[in-house]
């Protein structure tokens, strides 16, 4: 199963992004290979529509979660149609390495 | 001019076949053309004639205003009774529609998650695995702790009322209640506020 993070840097000791749409980096991450990868965000600094375009990147990577601390207005209806999970954690403090240490429970 | 935007239309749950077929001798003969229900309009019939809602409860469940719940609904009853007249397939797809879900709240990690999948019970939190989640009720929160909340404002240009900005409505969709302006968005200035 595929799982993507929003993050705001591209290490392991990097945070939890605030938004989705334009956070700095995704991270696929692979739970059963255990595979990462990242993906600078091209749509940091679009002034409209960076959420939908965001999706569009996780979407075409066949990810079936997405782990973010906020999710926009646009987004929802698009996930929910793609039958993507939504994670919301209010945590904007926990590390990339401390969430995926909890993906691998 | 190209036409207006249509909304989103809210629909809880995809319907568990993809159309009708027509059964007898004549069946398919005369008009070969499927009729093609929108999903939309079939959540339209269910809510209204399956669940008995009224017009008005329904399109609020739909997200959309009750003329439009109406147009919807008269559409449907249309092609459906073209389709039973004339003999015709129904295939139900396409239309400008979502997915509505549930969300969770996990008890140990305290994130929220939704659930996609209507057909799969969750059991455990997606992230830490634990089993003590609860469904979450977006009702039930309070004022504050609003997750939708934010510090920024929507403002009026028009007059200057202010009022706390919430995800998930647009401020250039609401107008002012003092003077009808449709308003704008207005970061935070108290710094103390904004997040980290």
């Amino acid at each position: 199963m595929k799982i993507a993070i929003a993050s705001n840097g591209n290490t392991l000791e990097s945070t939890l992004d605030l938004s989705f749409g334009r956070c700095a980096y995704f991270i696929i991450y692979d739970s059963e290979s255990k595979a990462m990868e990242f993906i600078p965000n091209p749509n940091r600094d679009l002034e409209e529509g960076a959420g939908p375009a965001s999706v569009n990147i996780i979407a075409s990577r066949n990810t079936n979660k997405i782990i973010s601390s906020e999710f926009g207005v646009k987004i929802k209806p698009l996930l929910d149609s793609l039958k993507i999970q939504m994670i919301v954690l209010k945590e904007p403090t926990k590390t990339i390495q401390q969430i995926i240490n909890m993906l691998n429970h | 001019m190209s036409p207006r935007i249509k909304v989103l239309r809210k629909v809880l749950s995809p319907p568990i076949i993809k159309g009708f077929k027509p059964y007898g001798l004549q069946a398919g003969q005369q008009h070969p053309e499927v009729v093609n229900l929108l999903y939309e309009e079939y959540e339209a019939l269910r809510l209204s004639d399956y669940d008995k809602l009224n017009h008005h409860q329904a399109s609020i469940m739909m997200g959309v205003s009750r003329p439009t719940f109406t147009r919807i609904y008269a559409s449907a009853l249309q092609k459906v009774a073209k389709a039973m007249v004339e003999g015709r397939q129904i295939s139900i797809e396409g239309g400008k529609v979502y997915f509505d879900s549930d969300w969770y709240q996990c008890s140990n990690c305290h994130c929220y998650f939704n659930n996609p999948q209507k057909d799969i019970v969750v059991e455990n939190c997606p992230l830490c695995g634990h089993d003590q989640i609860n469904q979450f009720d977006f009702a039930n929160e309070s004022e504050d702790d609003h997750p939708t909340n934010c510090e920024d404002f929507c403002v009026c240009p028009g007059c200057g009322f202010e009022k706390k900005h919430r995800f998930g409505d647009p401020c250039n969709q609401q107008t002012c209640p003092e003077c009808n302006h449709l308003m704008i968005r207005k970061k935070s200035t108290d710094p103390k506020k904004q997040k980290n």
